[in-house]
């Protein structure tokens, strides 16, 4: 039963960053139906914008103010980026073929990986860790700082992600996008706008994965963001696609299983767990856990 | 007996090419083994990208794992090879050793195709039912978890990577697959079949108002395009004689999209052109190969904002150059010529 609970933990840390990833992929796949490639990559620039803030405050004692500079400095960063691969990428084609759209979502992930192997160099870098490490015993389970620190500050800001959907004009506009880009475009809103701040929220919320996977477990490559990405990919589809809580709840999902296969299988179906669920979803709950049948209309 | 003349005559001029390029046909004339070998690999992109183009510029279905089908078929039919080989090869004691290298090859090729072929079925089904992108994410998942499982199977190498593959294929075997990938892809295309897959590409749910079944198109087409791809493994494990995971990444299925993108998402002779272009571009550039998917995939990029069709666009190359308004499917005044 201990050994239960201590896998639930793992999995629930690790399914946060799930979590936080697929909330991205689900918030653009809402406003422009669009499986953005590039995500996981943004999430990888965001350990790695981690990774040099924190080597330039590592003069200074790990602290609380150090690791939330760090992670404020790596989410404005990328909802940076985001916002410019969205208006020189994506903005473009918008009015393209889907696969148009799709094709460019390769380019942009394929460039940011291979620039990131230029400039950061190929080989796995090390994470500096940013607070100090320790770890409570609560009934035999063991719960270390950085696991706790994981699971508050992505349920932080996932509240603070809902507050902002649900109680902000902003909010209230990107969910109009969301059900209707050309109606909520006459309406008045300025779609461009909307899908911008849409863009920087989801890479913000990456780049806080990217931190805080950063902190748990402290290596990190240039490649990373693509099985973090598939993955988390993954947990918005078993959530139910564009359904916000639905990619929380299937982070976690996925997060948890892939955690109880390792402890209780073999760390060899570790990548293939993910791919199963995918398939056991598309073939049984295609809308997914949360989400709604979309009748398609010509 | 038009066909077959055509068949008998290309099997002639490869297997002249096959003896010139090696140099076993005139002595002291040859080309450099490195030439060769590039010339070879083409050949196999050519096959990759005519089959991919299938599914991704005829039917419209994209997939980004084809690499995962090429491992399947490369490791299938070099386990068959190096396993039986020697056996099946004293079996076939009464032919010459290049008849007993092609049944031997042609063999592996088969379950090559079968594998790949049965692995395509079972990933596209579940995600070839559904509209929009799955199929995409479920191949881009399935090419890495197939290196994952290939890489824990001790009996193919594992780690260490599948050595000792016998060197049964070579620019003769090569080009004739090319060449039949070429002609299958071209004869479906041309079919009312191939109307089918294109309506699908065009229109899916007009193609569903007009009776067309296009779950079972889209699978078949698939299907048929995995099997290819394992026929290219096959191949590639058969003249490299060594394999390993590497090989097969993610980053391999991304390069064979880039030919057919470069080349013209449903057009035959741009994907041929795209193969060329990529392997080309990929051995000029091996001095700045650090530099070299970057440029890549800006090219992705520009393309898809400047001429998303492609170089050639749905057309064939005999039609872009006449600029005839004769493409597969194009809907008058929007693929058209101009």
């Amino acid at each position: 039963m201990t050994t239960f609970l201590q896998q639930l933990v793992n999995g629930l840390s690790l399914g946060s960053i799930y979590a936080l990833i697929a909330l991205g992929y689900t918030m653009v796949y809402g406003v422009l139906r669009l499986i953005n490639f590039a995500h996981g990559d943004v999430y990888m620039v965001g350990a790695y914008v981690g990774y040099y803030l924190s080597r330039k405050l590592q003069g200074e004692e790990p602290s609380i103010v150090s690791a939330l500079l760090v992670m404020f400095g790596s989410m404005i960063v990328c909802a940076l980026l985001g916002m410019l691969i969205e208006r020189l990428a994506y903005r473009p084609v918008r009015r393209e073929a889907r696969l148009t759209l799709l094709i460019m979502a390769i380019g942009v992930s394929l460039f940011i990986e291979n620039v990131a192997q230029l400039v950061f160099g190929p080989d796995p870098k090390f994470f500096p860790s940013l607070a100090p490490r320790t770890a409570f015993l609560v009934g035999g389970v063991r719960l270390t700082s950085e696991q706790i620190t994981v699971i508050a500050v992505s349920l932080l800001l996932m509240l603070l992600l809902r507050y902002f959907i649900l109680k902000t004009r902003t909010g209230k506009a990107m969910r109009a996008v969301s059900f209707s880009l050309d109606a909520s475009r006459l309406m008045g809103i300025s779609t461009d706008r909307i899908i911008a701040v849409t863009f920087a929220l989801g890479s913000a919320l990456a780049a806080a994965a990217g931190v805080l996977i950063g902190m748990q477990i402290p290596k990190i490559d240039p490649l990373m963001g693509i099985m973090y990405g598939l993955k988390a990919f993954v947990a918005a589809v078993l959530g139910g696609i564009g359904s916000i809580p639905g990619a929380v709840l299937g982070g976690l999902l996925i997060g948890i299983s892939e955690v109880m296969v390792v402890g209780y299988l073999s760390s060899t179906y570790r990548e293939a767990i993910a791919f199963g669920i995918l398939i056991l979803v598309l073939i049984l709950r295609p809308q997914g856990l949360l989400g709604r049948v979309q009748k398609e209309k010509v | 007996m038009k066909g077959f003349l055509a068949a008998a005559a290309l099997v002639a001029a490869l297997f002249v090419a096959n003896g010139l390029l090696a140099g076993s046909l005139v002595p002291g004339v040859s080309i450099s083994p490195y030439f060769l070998q590039v010339i070879s690999l083409a050949g196999i992109n050519i096959v990759l990208a005519v089959s991919l183009n299938l599914i991704n510029g005829f039917t419209g279905q994209f997939s980004i794992g084809h690499a995962g089908f090429m491992a399947i078929g490369a490791y299938s039919s070099a386990y068959l090879t190096v396993t039986f080989g020697e056996r099946i090869q004293a079996a076939l004691g009464f032919l010459p050793a290049f008849g007993r290298d092609g049944v031997l090859l042609l063999l592996g090729l088969s379950i090559a195709a079968l594998l790949a072929a049965v692995a395509g079925f079972f990933v596209g089904v579940p995600s070839l039912r559904l509209r929009g992108d799955y199929l995409a994410i479920v191949t881009l998942g399935f090419g890495e978890i197939i290196r994952v499982f290939i890489l824990n199977i001790d009996a193919v190498g594992g780690a260490r990577g599948f050595s000792g593959i016998p060197r049964l294929a070579n620019f003769f075997w090569i080009y004739l697959f090319a060449a039949a990938t070429i002609l299958v892809v071209y004869r479906i295309v041309h079919s009312s079949f191939g109307r089918t897959l294109v309506a699908i590409r065009e229109d899916e749910i007009a193609a569903e108002a007009m009776g067309v079944h296009t779950t079972r198109a889209k699978v078949i087409s698939f299907v048929v395009s995995s099997a290819m791809a394992g026929v290219a493994g096959g191949l590639f494990a058969h003249y490299l004689m060594y394999i390993h995971t590497n090989s097969f990444t993610f980053l391999k299925s991304f390069e064979i999209i880039i030919m057919i993108v470069i080349g013209g998402l449903g057009s035959i002779s741009g994907s041929v052109l795209g193969a060329v272009l990529f392997i080309s571009l990929t051995e000029g550039l091996r001095e700045f190969a650090q530099y070299r998917m970057i440029l890549f995939s800006l090219l992705l990029i520009v393309i898809m904002i400047v001429r998303p069709q492609g170089i050639l666009g749905h057309k064939e190359f005999v039609t872009f150059l006449t600029r005839r308004r004769r493409s597969i499917g194009a809907a008058p005044g929007t693929t058209g010529a101009n």
